[in-house]
């Protein structure tokens, strides 16, 4: 039982209200990241509605679990789980990379009660999540506490990921389950043409880590993940979540192109006409 | 109340230690003291004395490996974890190597990580360039949050030490490798974002950080032979400088030479250049290196090559002196 009682098919809904919200971010902001947000809008859902001991409303809570994003050109979808999920009002969505927001291009901690940490420069987020399950694992000896962070597939390019890697692998760090982005792009092109990263379930292994392969876009699937990771006691967990970039808005979906590229007015409108005529009929996609 | 100098501060057989050796002692107190204080090393633990910290809390000591860029973002999570974590290496390898981790997971994230930089300047020696960091005060100071501490010896580096663990904030704390003349005592204040000024003059402020202020010292002894009186100012923060310090001893002088073991470009000298141009506009010349890397050798050996003792920088003062009379 997930922090909330939503069903799957809720969720489903859920996640689509995410992706229609961030449509309307980026059309507001006028700049940011599209394919990411929309690919990741499955995985938050199960992430701020089932899978993290939070509380919106004390942010603070010291029970909590953490929640840390390593790849921060992503955050438009955690803005809008977290708003959905209750930590601020929706309408300060619009904010998003204005002028005196709280809601910066990329996140940063001391600006929004309820992010962990400041990212944007990309490789960094495994490690703070490492750091921070060693503190529970090793040096607070807090078993019922658990440590998320997601990263995107491109990032993994970083040096920085693979020494997290094998500080997390070395230290079996089993409270630390982590989910990359699987979407197969970034900037310049797809990851296998840029820098391949396949055997990627092998490399994580070959790390001393735990590693599932799931369908991102799944959201019985991420809980599944994250329970099984959660069970897993004497190694972290890497979930490979395999996303659709751009998912729910059919002419963003696949194309390296939306990566870093906001929607303007007409293809916002066209995108949540896509994602309203999904309202009532996604549980109904086969999986 | 005048600064309490070791008296044998001009002796041949002053006593010496290694400035890491204070900041070793420090670090165990501070543990003892703050059982939320952590440690992380990138596998240099006896080189930055680490060890001392090791041995006594071994639970509170992680080891890291050659990663530097994982030694300051696994300290920032730890920080996020309520942790005070401090983290050592070389200076040219953190914060020479990581940097950008530096400056988005713990200086605009605002966690307290001290980051312990390790055998900077040419004194490092006979290693040569590659390991002797000269741009680490440049690239700290100009971090926004960021507190930039050069202690001057090792009892001061020891009482730095305990105070950053306290202080809160990102820290950077900068040590030299080389046995250090000790200048002060056991008596001797220090706070963060305090100078203090070590002997009393009016013909030329030098201002000093890290292990240059002892060869000020030394470099006043010699200036007074020829009818000079230097004031010497000890100036162990970088960041934030003690305006009020510093403009007192300019006011009475109108001359300064600032002297740091680090590039003169862009680090403590600038960083006093910057502050005076603005309320005090003074001539001022800056002892350092100037652009230009250092190499292998003796320590005393470079540190003469490079004009930076007391003995060999008196030159640069005289010469400066000289060429702003009206000011004296």
């Amino acid at each position: 039982m997930g922090r909330t009682n939503l069903t799957i098919p809720q969720l489903e809904q859920k996640a689509n209200d995410i992706r229609k919200d961030i449509i309307e971010m980026l059309v507001e902001a006028k700049s940011g990241h599209s394919a990411g947000p929309l690919g990741l809008a499955d995985i938050f859902t199960a992430l701020y509605f089932n899978i993290l001991n939070i509380r919106p409303e004390e942010p603070e809570w010291k029970d909590r679990d953490i929640f840390f994003l390593s790849n921060g050109h992503t955050v438009p979808v955690q803005y809008a789980a977290m708003a959905e999920a209750g930590y601020f009002d929706k309408e300060e969505l619009k904010t998003l990379r204005k002028f005196g927001s709280r809601l910066q291009g990329h996140p940063e901690r001391t600006r929004l009660p309820g992010l962990e940490s400041t990212s944007g420069p990309l490789g960094s987020g495994l490690s703070q999540a490492s750091g921070y399950a060693y503190a529970l694992q090793y040096i607070e000896k807090i078993t019922h506490r658990f440590v998320y962070v997601v990263m995107g597939d491109g990032e993994i390019d970083e040096g920085n990921v693979w020494e997290a890697a094998m500080f997390a692998g070395k230290n079996k760090l089993s409270q630390l389950i982590a989910i990359i982005d699987r979407n197969n792009i970034q900037i310049d092109g797809s990851t296998e043409t840029v820098m391949p990263l396949e055997d990627l379930k092998g490399k994580w292994e070959a790390f001393g880590w735990h590693v599932l392969e799931i369908d991102g876009n799944n959201i019985q699937s991420v809980i599944d993940a994250a329970s099984e990771g959660r069970a897993i006691s004497n190694r972290p967990t890497m979930i490979i979540a395999h996303t659709i970039p751009g998912k729910g808005v059919d002419f963003m979906e696949y194309d390296y192109k939306w990566h870093g590229t906001p929607p303007n007015t007409e293809q916002g409108k066209e995108a949540l006409e896509k994602l309203r005529t999904l309202d009532g009929q996604i549980s109904h996609e086969v999986q | 109340m005048s600064y309490p100098l070791n008296p044998k501060l001009f002796d041949g057989d002053v006593e010496r230690e290694p400035i890491r050796a204070g900041f070793g002692r420090g670090l165990k107190a501070a543990g003892e003291a703050n059982e939320q204080i952590v440690a992380l090393c990138a596998d240099l633990t006896d080189s930055t004395q680490m060890s001392l910290f090791k041995e006594a809390f071994p639970e509170r000591f992680i080891e890291i490996g050659v990663a530097e860029q994982n030694l300051v973002t696994t300290a920032s999570g730890l920080a996020r974890a309520g942790k005070i974590p401090f983290t050592s290496s070389y200076a040219a390898f953190s914060p020479g190597r990581n940097w950008e981790q530096i400056r988005t997971t713990i200086a605009l994230n605002d966690q307290p990580v001290k980051v312990i930089g390790s055998h900077a300047g040419v004194s490092v020696g006979p290693d040569g360039a590659t390991h002797q960091m000269l741009e680490d005060i440049a690239i700290m100071r100009v971090l926004p949050n960021m507190i930039v501490i050069a202690p001057g010896d090792s009892l001061e580096a020891e009482k730095a030490t305990k105070a950053l663990a306290e202080n809160g904030k990102p820290t950077y704390l900068r040590l030299a490798r080389e046995k250090t003349p000790i200048f002060s005592t056991a008596d001797a204040p220090f706070e963060i974002g305090k100078a203090y000024v070590l002997r009393e003059g009016s013909d030329v402020s030098l201002l000093g950080t890290g292990t240059m202020t002892y060869q000020l010292l030394k470099a006043a002894e010699l200036l007074a032979q020829d009818g000079i009186n230097a004031e010497v100012v000890h100036v162990p923060t970088v960041k934030p400088l003690d305006h009020e310090t510093i403009l007192g001893s300019v006011a009475k002088t109108g001359l300064v030479v600032t002297a740091e073991e680090a590039q003169a470009a862009g680090g403590f000298g600038s960083a006093v250049a910057e502050f005076l141009s603005g309320v005090m506009p003074v001539p001022i010349e800056r002892i350092g290196m100037k652009d230009r890397f250092g190499e292998s050798g003796e320590p005393d050996e470079l540190i003469a090559h490079f004009s930076l003792t007391g003995e060999t920088m008196l030159g640069t003062i005289k010469n400066f002196l000289q060429a702003h009379p009206r000011q004296r």
